[in-house]
């Protein structure tokens, strides 16, 4: 079990990580997530112990290892950039950890080939790493990490360099292949869709803050504040300043009849967030707010379209499924459904999130989030 | 689908191809020419096959003056591939003395050879000179006018300081170059210092390296001017190597055809060490 209190990291005068608590247990899966130059390295790398807090304390079971250097405590990391020590065969890069602990020639011998079977390296064991490619670049490392028998495992963005498929693939045998090994597992990512399918718990980072750690899809469903919301939506959330007075929305002068627990909230100014792919072109039935855009920018990837749209000087951004033919400065109106609204207060607080089972048809065919 | 041929592509190589031939081939065969011929003067040739090759080769003089060279090479590169890697590995990675650093490296390369040169054999005067006098004043007996070993250790001297920097820049480059995660996974890995430079500074500055050595191999292998400032290839002829032994034949003693013949050869051997040293470097790169 790994546990961080009050860890705060600064360099120079700038805080890198600020006041962080968080508790990983043995065998679990954490993702942090967050954008670039979010801490997640820093965190990663106190974790590591390859440098040391500011304040604050790390404990691994139950004890401090603050200050305890790194090559006494049995840490794995894989880095974004393909690290392999470049002379040496691919054989002997799996063995190098165990070579340096001192283990029998056997026993390397066995457990490099078992791991080689597992990252499908078996045929490349005499080559070096510059004559393979990324994903088997990266397959050795992630090997080599993995017959370290560590208590503590940190990837660190390691599929961010791959190509689509690979990643794809290597994100889900990943996970199955380091649970076994019983150790605390932390996966940094900056994608909010590789936070869902891995699964297991996240903690949301920016700015140096975790500003939520909690199960996955509770984090993705209930976000605590904006800022978590925001690191969790790609592309970004569309905010909406509205005002709530009864048993009504109003933005741009239209309201839209909401219920239930928006409903009770106190009337006053709040953020609405909307996923983009709740931001919709064709009403859906039930109450919504139909709100008149100019169409700024479209990305058609094939299967889903981004339609980028600005009202009143706000810029949204909608996500639809299959190709969506809009040309740049047309009129369309995009409906906003109360079902799908996270509600922020002034200090961007969640006051109220979608229920789960009330959610407008449109994101059950949504590509991006998997899981809406 | 057939080859379309470009018969146009040829003109637009064609002065390249003149260039080529008037500064390179055209100097070049008349060296050819001159070693497989005599003359008396007044244009008059007559063709000696490899006379002048196999006289070349069969020479003592020739033996001595090559054997000086691959000693003072093989000194030069002992001393300043080591010593330029462990300068570029004792520099700062960043910062403001890192610029510094690179500054005053780059220094010694500015300076034209003759400079040195004169610099140096200036300094190391045994009378006048803060070197030769120093040494003298601490009972070491220095004078590189009568000791040939006096005479070697200032040229060497002269060419570690003139060329180290050089091997120092490209080893620093080579470094610049290696990610700080290899470092950062080499620590988690508990490797020790050695192993770091071992297994990863070494490997990753290999190519540098090859160029470093390549270049000083052949700038030392064809030092001139040092041993010519300092000496003029003595004392006696202790450093007479090739490339001073080449002009005293050609424009010293007026001996075309040996000097042309001993051209070809020192050109080959250049080449021949140059290529090997290569090949067997980059060899495994691509297994």
């Amino acid at each position: 079990m790994l546990e961080l209190m009050n860890v705060s990291k600064r360099v120079g005068n700038q805080d890198h990580i600020r006041d962080v608590s968080l508790r990983f247990d043995k065998g679990s899966l954490n993702v942090l997530l967050g954008p670039t130059l979010s801490g997640k390295t820093s965190l990663m790398r106190l974790m590591a112990g390859l440098d040391k807090p500011t304040s604050g304390d790390i404990h691994f079971n139950g004890e401090s290892v603050v200050g305890m250097p790194v090559q006494k405590r049995n840490v794995a990391m894989v880095y974004q950039q393909f690290i392999n020590y470049p002379a040496m065969s691919v054989y002997e890069n799996i063995a190098s950890p165990m070579r340096v602990a001192g283990v029998d020639g056997e026993t390397i011998d066995r457990k490099v080939r078992e791991a080689a079977a597992l990252m499908k390296l078996s045929e490349f064991l005499d080559r070096t790493p510059l004559n393979l490619s990324g994903g088997q670049q990266q397959r050795t490392a992630l090997a080599r990490a993995l017959v370290k028998g560590a208590d503590l495992v940190l990837l660190d963005e390691p599929l961010a360099n791959l190509d689509y498929k690979l990643r794809e693939e290597l994100r889900v045998e990943l996970p199955k292949i380091f649970a076994e090994t019983g150790a605390v597992f932390v996966y940094a990512t900056t994608e909010p869709h590789e936070a869902l399918l891995l699964g297991g718990k996240t903690a949301a980072l920016s700015e140096g803050r975790v500003s939520q750690f909690g199960s996955t899809i509770d984090v993705y469903n209930r976000p605590a504040d904006l800022i978590t919301a925001q690191t969790f939506s790609d592309p970004p959330m569309n905010i909406v300043p509205m005002t709530k007075s009864g048993a009504a929305f109003a933005f741009g002068g239209v309201s839209v009849a909401v219920s239930g627990e928006l409903a009770g909230l106190a009337d006053g100014a709040y953020k609405v967030a909307i996923r983009p792919h709740h931001l919709m072109l064709h009403a859906p039935s039930g109450e919504t707010l139909a709100q008149e855009t100019r169409v700024s920018t479209t990305e058609i990837t094939g299967s889903e379209s981004f339609i980028h749209v600005e009202t009143e000087g706000l810029r949204w951004v909608a996500l639809t499924h299959g190709v969506h033919r809009v040309e740049v400065g047309d009129k369309v109106p995009v409906y906003l459904d109360p079902r799908s609204f996270f509600v922020f207060d002034q200090q961007d607080r969640l006051v109220a999130a979608p229920s789960q089972d009330g959610l407008p048809h449109e994101d059950l065919a949504s590509a991006s989030a998997g899981h809406g | 689908m057939n080859k379309v041929q470009n018969n146009k592509a040829w003109f637009m190589v064609l002065p390249v191809l003149v260039i080529v031939a008037l500064n390179a081939v055209v100097p070049l065969m008349t060296v050819v020419n001159y070693s497989v011929q005599d003359t008396f003067g007044n244009n008059v040739f007559f063709f000696e096959g490899t006379r002048w090759f196999s006289e070349v080769l069969a020479s003592e003089r020739f033996h001595g003056a090559l054997g000086r060279q691959f000693s003072l090479t093989a000194t030069i590169l002992a001393i300043e591939i080591p010593l330029g890697v462990a300068i570029a590995l004792a520099m700062p990675r960043s910062g403001f003395w890192a610029s510094v650093c690179l500054v005053l490296m780059a220094l010694p390369l500015l300076i034209p050879w003759n400079v040195v040169g004169a610099m140096w054999n200036i300094y190391a005067l045994p009378d006048i000179g803060l070197l030769g006098y120093g040494l003298n004043w601490l009972g070491i007996s220095y004078d590189y006018t009568q000791q040939p070993l006096a005479a070697w250790f200032t040229v060497i001297l002269m060419d570690v300081w003139h060329w180290t920097s050089l091997v120092v820049l490209l080893a620093y480059a080579g470094l610049q170059s290696i990610d700080e995660n290899y470092y950062r996974a080499a620590q988690i890995d508990g490797a020790s210092r050695w192993a770091v430079f071992r297994y990863i500074q070494l490997p990753k500055m290999k190519h540098v390296l090859t160029i470093a050595i390549l270049l000083r191999f052949m700038d030392s292998f064809m030092i001139y001017t040092e041993p010519f400032v300092l000496t003029g290839g003595g004392p006696g002829n202790s450093t007479t190597v090739l490339s001073i032994d080449l002009v005293k034949a050609a424009l010293g003693e007026f001996n075309l055809g040996i000097a042309s013949a001993m051209s070809i050869i020192y050109f080959l051997m250049t080449l021949l060490v140059c290529w090997l040293f290569y090949t067997i470097t980059m060899q495994g790169e691509k297994s």
